[in-house]
């Protein structure tokens, strides 16, 4: 049986037998779900598809929100970054469009992938589809990216909380750009110990953000924040693959960022009563 | 605890906008209806703590209303659940109750009528990523969540009964996972609920059903 219940024995797993972490992680998912290799891609398969789509769709055909707080962003983008006006080049600057784009089917009721969650499902498939975009990764690598970003997310869900009401945000962009930046990492031709580095980066630079949609939706700022999340893991990914090592291991800033999550204030927890919630603006939508 | 899979991580493939205001909610409904035999006529949801608060803003009314048709998360019927049940005939309501707080924050209790008049309860939380637990069924404390194939059992407390249950399933090979037994109080209406890693063959009720204690068994399976 595969397993691992820290990024410490994963390492581990990986260095005894010359593994990827996505190799790592489709072996456990097939030991522990008592099921074949062949099952759990052809389903991962499915899982991208969908991620595709929904980034994709709103390029074309923007959406209004039900809350009618957002809607239109990444069309906007697209035609800002086709008129050549983007300051951002074509990686980040296509990881955003899609991880907004991603926000806007959520948030008008559409079919998406939680990764780790609804409010955080645009990072993952936004910057791998960018990375896909730039470096024509099969389809096949992109599945084995999404295995990979499992595995981190599986460790923060196990060890942690992806959850904003107990985390903050943090714990659900956080997370989700962890996941991205590790499994960028991977893609790109790093090591395990790099895709460990950047994940551990990722958390140390969003720690502390807290949870603070506009009148309870999974909105305003959420969406944003998507985009930064983004930019957060493309920075951690960068920088573990030029080989800067990081001081704090993964396991420790996961529980790290999980002891700051529990001392987030509660209005700060997805209640919508302080943050952006509470500005005047924001308050305007309170119910 | 059931092992977390990479598919609840990456996962669940859902509507939006929640996965514990819209998945959840949906996901709970769809296990009330498992239980729920013929065809449901009414439906009353009764929303408690943050559910009564944001119902509107996530679809959370229009994700129970798909749940209890039989709409799975990802359904995009879930959209136009209100119209769907109106073309069923279906009579739907949706309460707030914020008056009592002792709840998990994501709550709901469904109260289901159907053709025969027949009417059950079931009390749901969404606990955060789409995952869920049912904690009562007509006002008797449980728990199950619908990640194993389950068998629920309403009898009468009475000596006998939870081996009668056993000896069913261990004659049909089935291998118990969990097992719970709840009551009323003593001598009144239990449940046994039984989860279990196989699919439960579906004559299992009529087998269990030969004792004279046992009034009724729901089977949910899982998809």
């Amino acid at each position: 049986m595969v397993d691992f219940k820290n990024a410490e024995e994963l390492l581990a797993l990986c260095g005894q037998q010359g593994q990827r972490i996505s190799d790592v992680m489709k072996r456990r998912e097939c030991d522990l779900g008592e099921t074949s290799m062949e099952q759990i891609c052809s389903r991962m398969q499915q899982v991208w598809e969908i991620m595709r789509q929904s980034a994709l769709t709103p390029l074309k055909t923007p959406v209004k929100s039900v809350g009618g707080l957002i809607g239109g962003e990444a069309r906007r983008l697209r035609l800002h970054q086709n008129q050549g006006k983007s300051i951002c080049g074509t990686v980040l600057g296509d990881g955003i469009t899609y991880a907004m784009a991603v926000l806007e089917v959520n948030a008008s009721m559409g079919v998406i992938v939680a990764a780790p969650t609804a409010g955080s499902a645009g990072i993952v498939p936004g910057l791998l589809l960018a990375l896909q975009r730039a470096f024509q990764f099969s389809d096949e690598q992109m599945t084995d990216a999404l295995f990979h970003a499992g595995a981190i997310g599986y460790l923060a869900m196990r060890n942690a909380t992806v959850a904003g009401a107990v985390g903050g945000c943090q714990a659900e962009v956080g997370v989700a750009s962890a996941m991205a930046a590790a499994a960028a990492v991977e893609l790109m031709g790093g090591e395990p110990q790099q895709s460990l580095d950047a994940a551990a980066t990722v958390l140390m630079n969003m720690l502390g953000l807290v949870c603070d949609p506009v009148g309870g939706l999974v909105e305003y700022p959420c969406q944003n924040r998507n985009a930064a999340g983004v930019a957060n893991a493309l920075i951690a990914a960068e920088l573990a693959l030029s080989g800067i090592h990081q001081m704090i291991p993964f396991d420790e800033m996961l529980d790290t960022m999980y002891q700051v999550g529990k001392r987030i204030p509660y209005e700060l927890r997805e209640t919508a009563l302080g943050g952006c919630a509470a500005s005047p603006s924001g308050c305007r939508f309170c119910h | 605890m059931s092992f977390i899979s990479v598919f609840d991580v990456i996962g669940p493939t859902m509507v939006g906008p929640s996965s514990s205001h819209t998945a959840g909610a949906c996901a709970i409904a769809h296990l009330a209806q498992k239980m729920f035999g013929g065809v449901l006529c009414e439906v009353e949801f009764v929303l408690y703590g943050s559910f009564a608060k944001t119902y509107g803003g996530h679809g959370t009314d229009r994700a129970l209303l798909g749940g209890i048709m039989g709409f799975t998360t990802d359904d995009v019927r879930i959209r136009d659940s209100f119209k769907i049940a109106e073309e069923r005939g279906i009579a739907y309501r949706f309460l707030t109750d914020e008056k009592e707080t002792d709840v998990h924050p994501n709550t709901v209790e469904i109260r289901m009528v159907n053709d025969h008049g027949t009417q059950m309860s079931v009390r749901g939380e969404s606990l955060g990523g789409g995952k869920v637990r049912i904690v009562r069924i007509n006002q008797v404390q449980v728990e199950f969540t619908g990640e194993y194939n389950a068998v629920i059992i309403i009898q009468k407390d009475r000596p006998g009964v939870a081996a009668h249950i056993t000896r069913a399933l261990s004659d049909r090979g089935v291998n118990i996972a969990f097992m719970r037994l709840f009551r009323e109080s003593k001598g009144e209406k239990a449940y046994t609920i039984v989860e279990s890693d196989d699919w439960l063959p579906e004559d299992i009720t009529g087998q269990l059903l030969e004792n004279p204690n046992i009034q009724d068994v729901m089977l949910v399976q899982k998809r």
